[in-house]
This record gives C-alpha cells, structure tokens and sequence, in this order.
C-alpha cells in the first residue's frame, strides 16, 4: 500500500518535472505582468514574440545536434556571415572577374543560396567531427572563429545597408522577412519559426531518420551495430543547423534592413539556453522541439520582461546564468527519479 | 565460526563465505577461501566462474553482500582499495591500469608521491625508488620513457614495480597476468614471482594456462559458476584432474537430440581463410575457415582472447580491412557496412547488452524496432502501426514479459532486456543470427528460455553462431562447435564428438 502511495506521488511529481518549463513560463508571464506595466499587451508580446523566432530557430537545430550528443557554438557565426553574403549579394552582387559582369539575383534565389551555404557550412561541420573524429565542441569552436572571419572579410568590417535593392535589378523586397505578414501584427519570423519547429518535431517523433537521431544521443555504439549509419546521420544533423542559422541570419539582416558582421555573436549561447531549458539533455538522447520553443520563450520573457522592468543588463546576465543551472539541477533530479521509477517498475515486474 | 576466528598459521588471509550478486546474477556464492602464506595460490575456473570478482573483494575494489575475511585473528573490511594496501595487499589488473601519457617513475610512484616539504613533488627520491625497484626486477629501464611508449611485457613489469615500492606488500594478486607476455617475459615474470614468494610474499594467480600452473603454482583452486568446488596443492594433481574439475562432469542442460543428416543440407554461410590482423603484427583471426548450414547452430567455444567476437564483427562489418572469402548462398561478399551485413541477413547480439545492445534513453519497442526502423515506412514517416504490430509479434513470439511496450527499456529484468535485443535482432528477419555470449548475466530461468528461443528459430530454418564461455551451455545447444585459440581453429567437434573436457583441451592448443 505504501508502495502504492510512493508510486502514486512519484507520478505526480514526474508530470510537474516534465511540465516545469512550461509552468516557468506562466509564472514569468503572471510575474511581469505585475511589475512591468502594458507587458501584457498584444503589442509587447509580439515583441517578445519577434526576439524569440531569431534564438527559437537557431535553438531547434541546437538541439537536434545535442540530442546526437554534440555541441555547436558556429550558429552565431554562420547566422552572421549568412546575414553578410545575403547583404552583399543585394548590395553589389556577384561579381564574376573573369567575365567582367556583375551578376544580380532575384530575392527567392538569393534567400536559396544562403540557406544552402549555412547548410553547407553546418556540413562542414558534421565531416570534420565524424570522418575526422574531433570533438563537437573543439571543431564547432573553430568554424565559429572562421565563419566570423570570412563574415568581416566579406565587407572588410564595414555594413551593407542598402538592402532595399532596386527594381531595376528586380532584387527588391529583401524587408518582407523583418516585416509583419501582410496586414497582420504577426512578425514574418515568427511564422517561420512556428514552420520550422512544426517540421523538426515532426520529423523528430515520426520518422525513421528522428529515431536515429535520439537512438545515436543515447547509445552510439548500440545503435552502429542496430545499422544505422551514425556518420550520416550525424553530418545531416549539423547540416540542419547550419540551414537553420542561415535562416537566422537572413531574419536577423531583414529586421535591421542591413548586415553586418557582427551579427549572431554570442546567440550560440541563447540557444544552448534555449535547448537546455526545454528538457534537452547535455549527455544526448534526451530532448524534443516543442520543449525547445518553450525554453526558448523562457527566456525571451526574462530578457525582455526584466528590460521592461527597468532591471539592468548586467542583473539580466546573472539572472539568465541563474535560471539555466537551475534548469539542469531540476533535470538531473527529474532523471534520478526516472530512474528510481524503472527501478520500482522492474521489481514489480518481478 | 564467526566470532573469535583465527587463522590457521599457514594462512595469511581467510575468506569465510564471501557472497557478491550484481543485478541478475550471483557472481559469488558463499565461497571460502584461504590465502596461502609464502605460496603461489593459483585460482582457476571458467570465464564468469568468479575468479576475477573473489580477487575484487581481497584486494578492495569491490565489497562482498555477505561474508567475513580474516587476516590472523582480526576480521577485516575493506572499502577501497587503501585500504587494503595498507594490510600489504595489492593487485596487477588483467587490463593494465597505468597511465600511458606519464613517464616511468611517476607510474611507479602514483598515489604514493613523496614531496619535499609539503607540497614540491621530490621526483630525485621518484627516480632513485624506481631505480632501485626496477634493479630488484631485473628490468631496467629509461625512467623518463613515457610508458605509452613501452612493450607490454615491460608494462607488466611497471606494474608489478608499483606493488613493490613499499616496504609492505604482503600479498600480490596477478589477474592474467602472463596472456600477453612472449615466453622470454614469462620466464623472467616466473623467476621473480620465486624471488617474492622466498620473501615471504604471497601471490594469487589467475591464469588460463594450464602448463604455467603446474609449472609455477604451489596450491589450486578451483571455481565453477560462483561456487567453490575444489583445491588442492599442484603435486598431488595433473592437468586433467583441473579439466574435470572446471567442466565439473556433469551436464546440467538437456542436449539437443535433432536428427538431421548434415552432410544433405546446403551451405548457407562458407568463410574461407578469414584473417583480421593485429595491431603490433600477428592475427586476431587467423585464417579461419569454416561453413554453416541451414537451420544449424554452430557454437564457437574459447578462451577470452581467442578472436570470437572479433570473427563476428568481420562477418558484420565492422572491420572492413579483413582478408579472406565470405560466401553467402553461394554469393560473395564484399563487406564494407553493418547496414550492408543486415540488409544482406546477418544480425548480430552483441556481447555486452548495455553497452552494444540496447539505447537506454528509448523505450522497449523503439529498442526492439530499431534495426528495422527504416523498413516501416509510410511516404516518408514511420508507420507506427505496423511498427506496433511487429513488435507486439515479436514480444510475443519469444515470451518478453512486457507490461507496457512504451515503458524505459531499463524497467525491464536483464534476461527480458536481452530478449528485446534479440527481437531486435529477428526483426530484420536475418538468415543467419549471430549471438555473442547471449546469456550472459542473466539468471537460469532466462538462460533456458534463451535456449529455447534459439531452439525454435534453428528448427525454423534460421542458421545460428553461438558464442559461448560456459561449455554446459555451448554443449547443449549446438549441433556442431568449433574451438578458437589464439585466433587459430583448433578443434571442430560434431554431434556425438562434443564432449566437454576435448573442448577445453583444444582451447588451450593455441597458446605455444
């Protein structure tokens, strides 16, 4: 009967464990506003809304590259170099030497080339650390130095902030990504978002190549010797990251109607946040998209609630750095109790 | 017995009814054991007879559930291993445990640094320690060497410098400690270990060579599945007499009574001179040749070591840099991937189920259905209701005690975990299954109702590998076995020609 009870509490306890980062997020919600005046309006929350989509993004490629059991601090630097090579292709386009023409590209194809590139970046990535065995962390800190290099050497420092195009050279209408929907208050990144965190959890939970990712995270060997092709998997995976600071960079470029190579830095940090706050587990295995976007809400609240709130960046730096190890600590506890549950189940079992 | 035990004086330490279980499994029951003073005690037994996990407990890296260990009239407990080097008792690993990126003398003198002052490591008094061990054992060598960089025979002997350093070594357990010395080391490793025994040194010694026991052991003892069974002092006994003791005679699992006339069955699987080399030179599988027919179970038998799992791991694809021919119905193979090997009909159980087997992170029916993942597909998503149908089939078919299939795979008792690795295995619908130690660390029950499963899918049609170390079991269940050692088949036994002790015989064939 005890036993019975324990389990019974143990359940209960399990549901607030695994809803804690959603239940965060209401009590953030409740909490700001109370103290920040009109935090609760329309107008405010689509702000918070629009800051989230850029970390949002770049944290749902996060986390399936830490589902397989990896790291990669390069999104901020690919956001900002794709930002740069999107900029530039509108400002002065492709200037081919040999031909002695410049070549100017249609919005659509421009936004393709980016987005190909970062991919092609994040697969860069995923072949140095599979076929060259480098640690996720060590080959993702370097292509994070190189990428932003490249994003600095592309305009020597400098922005490019004549992104409106021309019609002449049919390369207008760059803003649309910065911009709400048409005739709605919804910022354009926000439907991005939600497309691409519809997409990935999907692709995560319903399909065969989901299940290789979060089998890998959880045991490499096992599921090498199950056929699955880990390399190829993993390599897919980091080229998804990159796809998706690539987009990153281009909403990040649109919002300000320029690039510039500073853009994306330290945003790696914001999405590991993100992950992490939305139950994704460091050791791999262990995550979902739908958690991800939770976390990455978390702390778009605090940022921009304490900012509302008149509490100052360098309070908000300690804050977030506050929130995120409280999150693992809850995690590592909700784990102990997994697997004290397993345990119970397996004796009753028996 | 209990309180007020005293040691006889020939005996440097006694274990009273030392008792050790690991989830599933009784690795030790109630085995007593008297250390001999002076002597070389050698323990001997199967793999998995406990050998290695009674040393454990002597020398402290591991803590019995029930029984007492004596040294003179005082009881001990050792929670670590400090603790029992502090009574003089310290141990050489099977795996050596140095530290290849530091030099020698910092081996030597790890955890026992001496410091001028308080906190300026003394390496002058490393050196001239070292130096003056390493003189003792005749070994000596480049103390700056980083000993990465030294032969493994030169490593031992590292090791067993580290044990000598102090003053106080009492007592020295060697875990296998000559299965990868050349005969010359050997002979110089024999020598010393009569030097520390003519110092009053006593020294455990587990060995798989049953010549090196009759040569250098003083005392025997013998284990067989966590029990004791005999002991004896090595001039009152002869190496048969050791043979008969580990096998113990008896066969406890029925054998397997097909009537089936092999010679008129198809090949399905022929292996011709299949060799993986080595690293440093020589093969772990050293042209092996063998074939295996439809629906028979072939049990592969030898020692740790032998080059068993490497030859399943060249017939699944993991090392694609093999030599040698396979043949597969009557086509040949060009193995380059474990995704190849499945879709071709092998599947593999790997030998350690929670390392190699299952994903602990999933849920029972994703680790059941992984392998086969890519084949239940609709358009481009999962079809999770074929995915359920099969693995509902599958649980089914070979009796997983399930109660819920979306439960943690770790809720499940390990005998039920390495059903689901089978399952895993079957759902590919393989035609030739390859199991590496497919009982191990599960309890007797499972163990009979793995044999079953194994049983019912031979007499489908399904041909079987089975690696095995306990010889009840591989006796038991296969049609025909073939006896590894040192890479090298030294025996191949069919039907009425499997008897135990022969198996045991030819697994020691291969070493010189």
């Amino acid at each position: 009967m005890a036993a019975k009870q324990n389990s019974g509490n143990n359940k209960l306890a399990m549901t607030i464990l695994k809803g804690r980062t959603f239940i965060v997020l209401i009590i953030l919600l409740i909490f700001f506003s109370i103290t920040a005046d009109n935090f609760m309006s329309a107008g405010a929350l689509l702000t918070v809304a629009k800051h989230v989509a850029l970390y949002g993004i770049l944290a749902i490629g996060m986390t399936y590259v830490i589902i397989t059991g990896g790291i990669d601090l390069s999104v901020g630097s690919v956001a900002g170099l794709a930002g740069m090579i999107a900029g530039g292709l509108i400002q002065e386009g492709l200037t081919l030497k040999m031909f002695g023409v410049t070549l100017y590209f249609s919005v659509p194809m421009i936004v393709l080339i980016t987005v190909l590139l970062g991919a092609l970046m994040g697969m860069l990535n995923g072949i140095v650390i599979t076929k060259f065995n480098v640690a996720p962390f060590i080959a993702t800190l370097g292509t994070m130095y190189i990428w932003r290099g490249f994003a600095n050497i592309r305009s020597n420092g400098a922005t490019f902030s004549e992104l409106a195009g021309s019609e002449g050279l049919g390369n207008t209408g760059f803003e649309v990504f910065g911009r709400n929907l048409g005739g709605t208050a919804i910022p354009c990144g926000v439907l991005i978002l939600a497309i691409i965190a519809v997409a990935a959890g999907l692709v995560l939970k319903k399909t065969p190549f989901g299940w290789h990712v979060l089998s890998i995270g959880g045991n490499e060997k096992a599921s090498k010797l199950s056929g699955i092709k880990v390399d190829r998997v993993k390599i897919w995976v980091y080229a998804f990251s990159g796809f998706c600071s690539a987009v990153v960079g281009i909403i990040a470029t649109s919002q300000l109607v320029s690039a510039t190579p500073k853009t994306g830095e330290s945003w790696e940090m914001n999405a590991i946040a993100a992950s992490v706050l939305g139950g994704t587990s460091m050791a791999g295995g262990v995550g979902t998209v739908g958690g991800t976007i939770v976390g990455a809400f978390v702390i778009g609240v605090i940022n921009d609630g304490m900012t509302m709130c008149g509490v100052t960046e360098f309070w908000q730096k300690i804050i977030r750095g506050l929130v995120i190890i409280i999150a693992v600590i809850i995690d590592q506890v909700q784990r102990n109790l997994q697997a004290k549950m397993a345990l119970q189940a397996r004796n009753e079992n028996k | 017995m209990g309180e007020g035990y005293k040691c006889r004086e020939d005996v440097f330490l006694h274990a009273e009814k030392i008792s050790k279980i690991y989830p599933g499994t009784k690795a030790l029951d109630e085995v007593s054991f008297d250390l001999l003073r002076g002597k070389v005690n050698v323990l001997i037994g199967e793999n998995g007879a406990g050998k290695s996990t009674l040393m454990k407990m002597i020398a402290g890296i591991e803590q019995p559930n029930e029984g007492k260990m004596y040294i003179g009239e005082e009881e001990v407990y050792f929670k670590n291993t400090t603790e029992a080097r502090k009574h003089g008792i310290g141990i050489i690993h099977q795996e050596l445990s140095l530290f290849p990126n530091l030099n020698v003398y910092q081996n030597i003198y790890m955890n026992k640094e001496k410091t001028k002052g308080r906190f300026a490591l003394d390496n002058k008094q490393h050196m001239e320690g070292a130096k003056a061990v390493l003189e003792r054992l005749e070994h000596p060598l480049d103390l700056n060497q980083k000993v990465g960089e030294l032969r493994v025979g030169q490593q031992q002997m590292i090791e067993i410098a580290r044990n000598l350093v102090e003053d106080d070594l009492k007592v020295l357990i060697m875990d296998e400690p000559t299965s990868s010395l050349s005969q010359q080391e050997v002979k110089v490793l024999f020598k010393i270990m009569r030097e520390l025994t003519a110092a009053g040194i006593s020294i455990v010694y587990i060995s798989h060579r049953l010549e090196e026991i009759m040569e250098i052991g003083d005392h025997v003892t013998i284990l067989r599945d966590g029990k004791y069974v005999a002991d004896s002092d090595v001039k009152d006994i002869d190496v048969s007499w050791i043979v008969h003791q580990m096998t113990g005679g008896a066969k406890s699992y029925p054998t397997r009574d097909r009537e089936v006339d092999w010679s008129k069955v198809e090949n399905v699987l022929e292996v011709k001179d299949l060799c993986l080399p080595k690293a440093g030179g020589g093969y772990l599988v050293d042209h092996l040749s063998f074939e295996l027919k439809k629906g028979e179970v072939l049990g592969i038998y030898g020692l740790m070591g032998a080059g068993r799992s490497e030859v399943f791991e060249c017939l699944m694809g993991l090392h694609p840099e093999h030599t040698g021919k396979v043949v597969m119905e009557g086509r040949e193979l060009n193995i380059k991937s474990i995704k190849q090997q499945i879709d071709n009909g092998f599947a593999l159980i790997p030998e350690d189920r929670q390392a190699q087997g299952l994903v602990q992170t999933l849920d029972i029916e994703k680790n059941c259905s992984l392998s086969a993942l890519t084949r239940y597909k609709k358009g481009p998503f999962l079809d999770a209701k074929l995915e359920g149908e099969k693995v509902d089939g599958q649980i089914k078919d070979i009796h997983i005690k399930v109660a819920d299939k979306k439960l943690p795979i770790l809720s499940l008792s390990g005998g039920n975990q390495q059903k689901v690795v089978i399952g895993k295995g079957i759902l590919t619908t393989p035609k030739i299954l390859l199991m590496d130690e497919p009982s191990r660390g599960i309890d007797i029950g499972a163990k009979t109702e793995v044999f079953e499963i194994i049983n019912k899918y031979a007499e489908e049609g399904l041909s079987i590998i089975v690696i095995s170390s306990e010889l009840q079991e591989i006796v038991a269940i296969s049609d025909r076995i073939i006896v590894l050692s040192n890479g090298l088949k030294t025996g191949e036994f069919y039907g009425d020609e499997i008897e135990q002790d022969t198996l045991v015989l030819a697994s020691y064939k291969g070493h010189h």
